[in-house]
């Protein structure tokens, strides 16, 4: 076992859906033979969040709902680091939703982790943007009256190039997307099913497992409309895999600077090079 | 020699341009200019106008009485024809007024003849040129920065036609050589930046701000700068710590309105440590306020803003020269002390066109305090180590093999990683007040102008410092004995001067373009000193040294002190 990207004692609960994530991420990342000094970990805050203290590599665990702008600015600083964002489904879909329609038209290259645990665990069991309609929380005490959020089939309206979906009950699986998501040039979205074993008592480990069931492997992921219909199946079959992926230009690739030049990091300052900029007030 | 004209219309009537081509026709001859814009939050109609004082010397501010007046409209003949100096002259179309008071021209039939109708204005702009002797050829070369083909040459034609159509009667003393350069402090804030190494600005569109970004983004190619136009400012503040985070100089910058969604990640950068640097070119709020209108309405916000107690930097701008220097100078305290700093203007200062040295490149330093391998201790990096100084070892994620940078929004141990520790969190809060106290010893304290030791002392901050220097200098003429000290440095507030000088005035006079005297509440605070009386304004339009001239002999006329 590679012991670069030890663990550190957590504190999720026993029985928690985090820690398979934590295991995938742990066996992906050394099976794609990165090291912890070239990635990094964005986060935001709830349980999910707390993956940069859990994991040995760079992290930037932020405010709530606010992992997005500052993967993107790491990505477009130094694009030599491998960008990852562990963060929860209240943060990335509720705090952050605004970041998150916006992420994808910048396409950063970035590969986004979503626990979705369809819950707020953090803050004790209220209803996230993912929680089903009429299911009681500790908050919706006459069950949630909106309709949810399908990540799924808003990141593929909104244009990403990568949308996937697994489960942490599903390690192999999971390891798999990670990786696929992580070697992805541009924006990647995978939301991962995980249950929170507290307080989310509908979405459980047996609930996911009687339901999900793995894409085929003939199905042909840059199809936009079969992956609009994949995105709709939910209810008694739900489908894990990437459901959609195409080859898109990245931010990077947009600014030719960046593109062809060393990482934003590595430019030389020198004050004198901004001189002749006078010029213009001459 | 103190000339001073302005040009009025309505929006959509290009009196930009115009006014463009007078300050730099003006400015290439060797003369010191000073404009000021005044615009409504609107794309078409209402009332806008421009002033452009001129003279042999340097200009702090703008005047109210006008030599002359461009009137491309009626609305600016009955607000601004009253301002008008004893010898003053009003040109305008006759179409708009033939009263024989008034200089009244052809100009839509000269515009005709140049085969552009929208050259009318530029022949107005020759009428005025000719009125105070100005070289048509130096008009020449703006006209042909500005145009090209035949636009240009209808321009020109314009501009000659209207040349010949008047007759000088103001004497100018053309300058001997221009050296100088004419820049907003919006221009100057950018400049500085790009001086200082930016190499990302993430941003949102507000006035009076979106200058500063604009003259940016033109340079993101020669200059290697990202400039991503977020959607919205929480993005903006938040990207751009994270930048900063992977080791690249970053900028952000609002109006309040931004500024107040930003206020998460000034707190983020507190606790974080990491380096940031913020503009906030204040307009009048609350709210959405007054969008084009200039106030120092923000000051105790931006010195308070972000949630915790955590050190900060404040610096308040004067002039187009303070921004250039002090931008460059608030990126290496920024990376110095890992703390955010934040830079205050207004759109006084922002749209304010100046004529002034050109900077100095040679003076700006970049002083980035970041380590390497030595940072770490057996291999082992921690992001927060407690120090003597507060200020822990600063390296770049992926930069030093085999060790990584966490960074955490909650309270966290030297290694970042979350604690709910009483003892660690003692220790990190004094940690981070350590470095306010060290920040003490960099601020500079406030400017000091006038007669030393003076009986009457103007206190001011950031922009209100040209009026205030004409001011104090039309009284000092008068023989009054009076000073004043300008604020730049503002948080951590200095207190020596004010100290000093405090105590030996007879009259403390604050000057405020806001409506609750925030500088004297700081003076209060920090000092012990208050002010005996002040002068706000606050109706959104800048005041003049005239106007603070006129209450200082008013405030003073009862005491021995007049
Ligand atoms: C600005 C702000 N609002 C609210 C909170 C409180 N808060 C922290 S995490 C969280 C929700 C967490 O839910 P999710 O993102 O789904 O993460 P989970 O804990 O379920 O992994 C909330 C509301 C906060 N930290 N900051
Ligand atoms: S509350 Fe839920 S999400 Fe949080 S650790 Fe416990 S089980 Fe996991
Ligand atoms: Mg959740």
């Amino acid at each position: 076992m590679n012991t670069a990207f030890e663990t550190y004692e957590t504190a999720w609960c026993p029985g928690c859906g985090n820690f398979g994530i934590l295991n995938a991420l742990k066996d992906a990342l050394t099976e794609l033979g990165l090291k912890p000094h070239q990635v990094v970990i964005a986060s935001g805050i709830g349980q999910a969040a707390k993956m940069p203290h859990y994991i040995n590599v760079n992290g930037f665990n932020g405010l709530h709902g606010r992992a997005l702008p500052p993967a993107t600015a790491i990505n477009i600083a130094n694009k030599d680091l491998k960008v990852i964002i562990d963060s929860g489904d209240g943060d990335t879909y509720g705090e952050g939703g605004n970041h998150f329609i916006h992420a994808i038209r910048r396409n950063a290259n970035i590969a986004h982790f979503v626990h979705d645990n369809q819950i707020y665990g953090l803050t004790k069991g209220q209803a996230s943007p993912t929680t089903a309609k009429g299911q009681k929380t500790s908050l919706q005490f006459d069950g949630v009256i909106l309709d949810p959020v399908k990540p799924i089939k808003l990141a593929l309206t909104m244009g990403a190039g990568f949308v996937a979906r697994s489960f942490s009950g599903n390690h192999e699986h999971l390891k798999k997307m990670m990786k696929e998501a992580i070697m992805y040039d541009g924006y990647a979205l995978l939301d991962i099913f995980q249950p929170c074993v507290t307080f989310n008592k509908v979405n459980t480990f047996k609930w996911y497992n009687d339901r999900v069931y793995e894409l085929p492997d003939d199905y042909d992921y840059t199809d936009l409309d079969n992956a609009f219909k994949v995105a709709d199946e939910w209810g008694d079959r739900i489908p894990i895999g990437i459901i959609y992926k195409v080859e898109k230009p990245t931010y990077i690739d947009n600014v030719s600077f960046l593109k062809d030049g060393p990482p934003l990091v590595d430019a030389k300052l020198d004050p004198m090079m901004a001189e002749k900029y006078l010029d213009d007030f001459r | 020699m103190d000339y001073n004209v302005l040009i009025g219309g309505a929006a959509g009537q290009g009196i930009d341009t115009l006014s463009y081509i007078i300050e730099k026709t003006l400015k290439r001859c060797g003369l010191y200019v000073f404009s000021m814009k005044d615009y409504m939050s609107r794309v078409r109609g209402g009332h806008n106008f421009i002033q452009v004082r001129f003279g042999d010397k340097p200009i702090y501010s703008h005047d109210e009485k006008f030599n002359a007046i461009i009137a491309l409209d009626e609305d600016t003949v009955n607000l601004h024809a009253k301002s008008l100096k004893t010898s003053g002259k009003l040109i305008l179309d006759k179409s708009i007024s033939d009263n024989s008071a008034y200089l009244s021209f052809d100009f839509k039939a000269v515009a005709k003849e140049c085969g552009n109708p929208r050259v009318a204005g530029t022949a107005a702009v020759g009428v005025l040129l000719k009125l105070f002797g100005i070289p048509l050829d130096v008009s020449h070369t703006v006209l042909d920065d500005e145009f090209k083909g035949d636009v240009l040459n209808a321009n020109i034609k314009a501009i000659d036609t209207g040349y010949n159509m008047a007759k000088q009667i103001f004497n100018v003393t053309l300058g001997k050589k221009d050296d100088n350069i004419y820049i907003s402090g919006n221009e100057a804030i950018a400049l500085g930046a790009i001086a200082a190494g930016v190499k990302f600005y993430s941003g949102y569109p507000m006035t009076p701000s979106t200058s500063v970004m604009t003259y940016i983004a033109k340079k993101s190619h020669d200059a290697g700068i990202v400039v991503e136009q977020v959607e919205d400012e929480i993005s903006a503040i938040n990207m751009a710590l994270g930048a900063s985070y992977a080791g690249v100089r970053a900028m952000t910058g609002s109006s309040g309105g931004g500024f107040a969604l930003m206020v998460e990640g000034i707190s983020l950068a507190g606790i974080t440590e990491i380096p940031i640097v913020i503009t906030e070119v204040q307009r009048p709020g609350p709210a959405t306020g007054f969008p084009t209108r200039t106030e120092q309405g923000d000051l105790r916000f931006i010195i308070h803003s972000g949630h915790g107690e955590f050190p900060k930097m404040v610096i308040s701008l004067r002039s187009p020269e303070d921004a250039f220097y002090q931008t460059a100078r608030a990126f290496n305290i920024a990376d110095k002390y890992q703390i955010p700093v934040i830079l205050v203007s207004d759109q006084y200062l922002a749209d304010s066109g100046v004529t002034v040295k050109p900077f100095d490149f040679t003076k700006v330093t970049i002083e980035r305090h970041i380590s390497g391998n030595e940072a770490l201790e057996n291999g082992v990096y921690k992001r927060y180590k407690l120090t003597e100084s507060g200020i822990s070892p600063r390296i770049i994620p992926g930069k030093v093999e085999g060790a990584t940078v966490l960074i955490d929004s909650d309270e966290h141990d030297e290694f970042g990683h979350i604690t709910e520790s009483q003892d660690v969190r003692v220790k990190m809060v004094n940690k981070r007040m350590k470095k306010f106290k060290l920040l003490k010893e960099e601020i500079q304290e406030p400017l000091f102008i006038g007669a030393e030791n003076p009986d009457v002392l103007i206190t001011c901050w950031g922009s209100t410092y040209g009026p205030v220097k004409e001011a104090v200098d039309m009284l000092l003429k008068d023989g009054m004995s009076i000073g004043a000290l300008s604020f730049g440095d503002i948080w951590p507030f200095p207190t020596k001067l004010i100290k000093k000088y405090g105590k030996f005035a007879k009259m403390i006079i604050d000057v405020e373009q806001n409506a609750t005297a925030q500088l004297d509440s700081l003076m209060r605070e920090n000092a012990l000193i208050k002010a005996d009386e002040h002068i706000l304004k606050y109706d959104g339009r800048m005041m003049s040294s005239r106007y603070i001239y006129e209450r200082v002999r008013e405030m003073t006329k009862a005491s021995s002190l007049y």
